[in-house]
């Protein structure tokens, strides 16, 4: 089942993540597609993470339909004008990917090439603008008129807990009202704080135009908690999230943190207007089904993936 | 860690933002400024020296980047061409904890700033505004002149949240 169908069917969806390799292996991603296959409505497939150089989020995507996972495909304004961005969602849409995930994406200050040159020639609300004009309007952002027009689901991120979080709602009111069809949200360990911003989407209306995932992964170590707290920015950890980690024995860490991610799982679902999760385990794609099982979220209908054999 | 100095540094600025919205007013776009800035554009010498002006003055209060399609009047008078990624439609999901931007850590997110200041002066709605992609091709040229020749008309859509239909219609073509 598409992730397409489980929004339309009004279904608990499922997304993960796969990164694409530092290097020309393609099956590196299909290990990754097939710990995954059957569990999740689909994967994004991450574009240069932290902008540090790998495989292309397009092939990637492709590779992991060749493999039987559904992707998302996100694309960054950090690389591409809007040209090149453009081309890759045309491209996306003839590769028969069926959901791109639009972002501003990380500075290359972050990553292992500092000494690029950032693009942002576009933001990301005005990136989704363009592919909604693509797509719907089948008009590219100079006016000229496209011929087939790609079919793909638009999707968004937001960062709930970044400041100024009043503005947090607002600011993804506009990328939907922009033409994001879905969000997904950065790591949601303060569930209290999600909630409150998914009450304010709620009377902004926002959740009646927009499918919200909410960003969830399991902290293994004290060692990923520190990190996730000091260094990547953006990431809200409260000290709730600490007091248990400590407070287990250290054999135990990863087992409790899992348990968290799976009472996260069923915290946020009781959420009105929560659409699905969407399960970031960096680098523990093997434990994804077991956390999605003892969530209570079951294998996703599965169904043949017709016309993916043409991308190979 | 070094980084170019010539790349966008969030800038707080040092005009209030009341004062930008008095101030706008006096500038706003009428038929004698229209007149004026035509006549600018004849004088390629007189224009530049008008522009050179503009950008002391703008850099002095606002960190100025001289994009030519200024949003000043519609971000609480806060420069988003200073973000790092030189977002135009609010703060990305990286601003610290604190409230600062994460390129420049020491440095409060100029979207945090341009809220703020803002909401402070009554003119939260503003932020609600999509904005269209710049035209690169206008960098260096004076946004004054712009503005007054009406080129400025499309920069941004109204609010988007005038009532619980949230879909936009894209203004304007170049």
């Amino acid at each position: 089942m598409s992730l397409r169908e489980a929004f339309a069917a009004g279904r608990f969806a499922v997304t993960a993540e796969i990164g694409p390799p530092r290097g020309a292996d393609p099956d590196a991603i299909t290990r990754k597609a097939e710990l995954l296959r059957g569990w999740v409505d689909a994967a994004n497939v991450t574009d240069n993470q932290g902008a540090h150089v790998r495989m292309s989020s397009l092939a990637g995507s492709v590779l992991a339909m060749r493999a039987g996972v559904e992707p998302v495909m996100q694309l960054t304004c950090r690389d591409r004008n809007r040209i090149a961005l453009q081309s890759d969602l045309i491209s996306a849409g003839a590769l028969g990917i069926p959901n791109v995930l639009l972002l501003s994406g990380d500075h290359p200050r972050f990553g292992d090439q500092p000494d690029a040159a950032p693009v942002f020639d576009l933001d990301s609300t005005q990136l989704v603008w363009t592919a909604r004009r693509l797509r719907d309007d089948g008009v590219l952002a100079s006016g000229r008129e496209i011929g087939t027009r790609p079919g793909w689901l638009v999707g968004a991120v937001e960062n709930p807990f970044a400041p100024p979080r009043s503005f947090r709602a607002r600011r993804l009111a506009k990328k939907v009202a922009a033409g994001a069809e879905f969000v997904q949200t950065q790591y949601v360990f303060d569930v209290e704080v999600f909630a409150a911003w998914m009450a304010r989407l709620r009377d902004l209306g926002v959740t009646e135009h927009c499918k919200v995932l909410a960003g969830v992964g399991p902290i293994r170590s004290l060692r990923v908690m520190e990190f996730l707290r000091s260094g990547v920015p953006g990431i809200h950890v409260p000290d709730e999230v600490e007091r248990r980690l400590r407070g287990v024995r250290a054999d135990r860490v990863a087992d409790e943190g899992v348990t968290m991610c799976v009472e996260t799982i069923q915290r946020v679902a009781a959420i009105p207007g929560v659409a699905g999760v969407h399960v970031m385990a960096f680098g523990y794609e093997r434990g994804v089904p077991a956390i999605l099982e003892r969530a209570g979220l079951s294998p996703r209908p599965t169904r043949a993936m017709e016309g993916l054999g043409h991308a190979g | 860690m070094t980084t170019n100095d010539s790349w966008p540094r969030p800038f707080r600025p040092r005009l209030g933002a009341r004062l930008g919205y008095v101030l706008h007013a006096g500038l706003a776009k009428n038929r004698v400024y229209a007149r004026l800035a035509g006549w600018l554009e004849r004088r390629p010498r007189v224009y530049r020296a008008f522009t050179a002006a503009e950008r002391v003055t703008k850099q002095e209060l606002f960190g100025c980047r001289m994009c030519g399609q200024c949003a000043l009047p519609a971000t609480g008078y806060t420069c988003p061409m200073t973000c790092p990624k030189q977002l135009r439609n609010g703060p990305c999901g990286g601003v610290s904890a604190t409230g600062a931007c994460e390129v420049h850590p020491e440095l409060t997110c100029v979207w945090v700033v341009a809220i703020e200041r803002a909401e402070a002066a009554g003119h939260g709605a503003d932020l609600d505004m999509v904005h269209r992609p710049i035209d690169q091709r206008l960098r260096e040229q004076s946004s004054w002149v712009n503005y007054w020749q009406g080129r400025d008309d499309d920069l941004w859509t109204d609010a988007p949240l005038a009532g619980r239909e949230l879909g936009l219609t894209p203004v304007g073509k170049r």
